[in-house]
């Protein structure tokens, strides 16, 4: 690959400039960050905008505006179903999530654990709770590096070998130190900044893209028939059909039970900034369909046969498509501006993510089972602390593990991570759920989820067989039915031995 | 805190299942016909519902802070 200068010098003044940022954040809108809740929710301060720039900076994450398109590019329609997904996102966080943002702030919950703990009194279902949201996050974590590693590699810096880890160590260290001395603060800031890239850079594409090819005629010309919709399911099966609606609906339960999501809607200021936020986020939504467009773009600009790009290619498969798409019609003053976005857009979701599950380790397993006599001070610098080990952890797995099995923990963490549903969602509802009953189920939801994945080669789809017919379903789905079905059957059964709740403030 | 939050849903609430429903009946979209500006009825479908379930949402909010 050419090493690109011109695209490299951008890029990197972006990154200073951003850095700048991530440290003078600690001193906007002021507070004692010797306290979780300003350090790991700026204080709960967040109005309707910068929530709005903090979640969708923190959801559309960088791996995702170079995987959904790589999907199309790859895999043809079924890619598509990021934008049900996101459909469907809205209309969940607009009813449920205000009410759990009550119940927070009344108790001064900090995670979705702590709300667990409290409205059950279980301790163990907390914990769950807790080490299924690590979990699940870290992979991700590790994508947003290899992000940032595809397009530096775009740019042509070698990314293999020690000297090919640099850049990347560099940028972890410029994440991992912003972070660390002013928390929340800082990825909100930031995000300003990496969504107008973003937004920038997709309207620039979706306009002189289309043009340069001859537009969208053109384009899905050349896409292949197959790829352009989902097969037609054979008789007796619900085929890709059913495999697309549950898997939108499933990820779209999932998403906002991860620590990072529940971290941006906690951060607000009130309930109504959530509703109105659940209104205005759609705009990233919109913004992520016409990106995944890009696959198909990327097919028609015959990027996989253009010779100085093929390298890419064979370095880093489909996931090279959207780089190789902006190299090829950008001019590289852009290609910088538009690289830059996506490895900003790395940073925004990373130190979030480590900053939720440094405040989840810190108050649900750290402080609730080894230190419950620590301080507000203890407390808060134990998350710093950890939050660097949970993104050095990342590092090295980004160094020394095979790029597919952060995909394949990726896969799993969703299906992980909708088990928690009925502890941290239907029990907002439905005061029917004992704990003990949930922590069953929770168990039974997860190992099941595993086995069924590992069963099916960690593809998300399995093929259920209902009564003769062919279902295919998101794994996450069908063993979050089980889940459910396992607490309600126990909860009236296990009701005797449940252990008092503890004076929760109640919210209507 | 200074923006009180409704404390009964209203029934326009109901509205919020639409969205739902409708990204969930593939079947009523997995067409190529009919296209628009070039694009697949698959595709410009459900980007419109991008816009129009923020719209649903919009309006619900105004309902019920009224």
């Amino acid at each position: 690959m050419r090493l690109n200068i011109t695209a490299l010098v951008v890029f990197v003044v972006l990154f200073l400039f951003i850095t700048w940022l991530g440290f003078i954040a600690a001193r906007w809108r002021r507070g004692d960050l010797d306290l979780l809740h300003e350090w790991g929710l700026g204080g709960r301060r967040f109005g309707t905008i910068v929530t709005w720039f903090l979640i969708g900076g923190d959801l559309y994450t960088a791996y995702t505006f170079i995987a959904v398109p790589a999907l199309l590019y790859g895999a043809g329609a079924l890619g598509f179903f990021a934008v049900p997904y996101t459909v469907m996102i809205y209309p969940l966080l607009y009813v449920a999530f205000p009410r759990l943002w009550k119940v927070a702030h009344a108790n001064g919950y900090v995670t979705a654990s702590d709300y667990v703990r409290g409205r059950f009194n279980n301790r163990w279902l907390a914990l769950a709770v807790a080490i299924t949201g690590i979990v699940a996050t870290m992979p991700y974590i590790a994508l947003q590096l290899v992000g940032i590693q595809v397009v530096i590699g775009a740019m042509g810096v070698e990314t293999s070998g020690f000297f090919g880890d640099l850049p990347l160590i560099i940028a972890f260290v410029i994440l991992a130190a912003f972070t660390y001395s002013s928390g929340l603060r800082a990825p909100a800031m930031i995000a300003v900044v990496k969504d107008v890239l973003i937004y920038a850079t997709v309207l620039a594409a979706i306009i002189i893209i289309p043009w340069q090819l001859g537009g969208f005629t053109k384009i899905f010309a050349a896409v292949p028939t197959a790829k352009q919709l989902l097969a037609t399911p054979p008789a007796g099966s619900g085929g890709a059909i059913t495999g697309y609606a549950t898997l939108a609906f499933g990820s779209a339960l999932a998403l906002f039970l991860y620590p990072h999501s529940l971290t941006g809607i906690l951060a607000s200021q009130n309930g109504g900034v959530i509703r109105r936020n659940a209104a205005l986020l759609p705009a990233y939504s919109l913004l992520l369909g016409l990106l995944a467009l890009l696959g198909f773009f990327a097919i028609a600009a015959a990027v996989s046969t253009t010779p100085e790009l093929m390298p890419g290619f064979k370095a880093y498969g489909n996931n090279f498509a959207i780089p190789a798409l902006f190299l090829k019609s950008f001019p590289d003053w852009f290609v910088g501006v538009a690289f830059a976005a996506i490895g900003i857009g790395a940073l925004v979701p990373a130190a979030i993510m480590s900053i939720a599950t440094a405040n989840t380790f810190t108050r649900n397993v750290w402080r609730e089972f080894f230190r419950p006599d620590a301080t507000d001070a203890q407390e808060s610098k134990m998350a710093k602390v950890s939050s660097l080990v949970i993104k050095f952890g990342a590092l090295v797995f980004v160094f020394f593990v095979p790029f597919q099995y952060a995909l394949y923990l990726q896969t799993l963490g969703g299906m992980w991570m909708i088990q928690v549903l009925p502890a941290v969602l239907l029990s907002l509802y439905c005061p029917f759920f004992g704990g003990r009953a949930m922590l069953i189920g929770w168990a039974v939801g997860t190992v099941s989820a595993t086995w069924l994945a590992i069963a099916n080669g960690v593809a998300p789809i399995y093929a259920f067989n209902v009564f003769g017919y062919t279902f295919p379903c998101y794994i996450a789905v069908a063993t979050l039915v089980l889940n459910i079905v396992v607490s309600a059957v126990l909860s009236p059964l296990l009701r005797g031995s449940e252990p008092h709740e503890r004076d929760v403030i109640a919210v209507k | 805190m200074n923006d009180p939050d409704p404390s009964r849903a209203h029934p326009i609430r109901w509205l919020l299942l639409l969205p739902i429903i409708t990204m969930l009946w593939v079947p009523s979209y997995n067409a190529i016909e009919p296209v628009l500006g070039g694009m697949p009825f698959f595709y410009w479908y459900q980007l419109l519902w991008v816009l129009l379930g923020a719209a649903i949402i919009g309006v619900v909010y105004l309902v019920e802070h009224r």
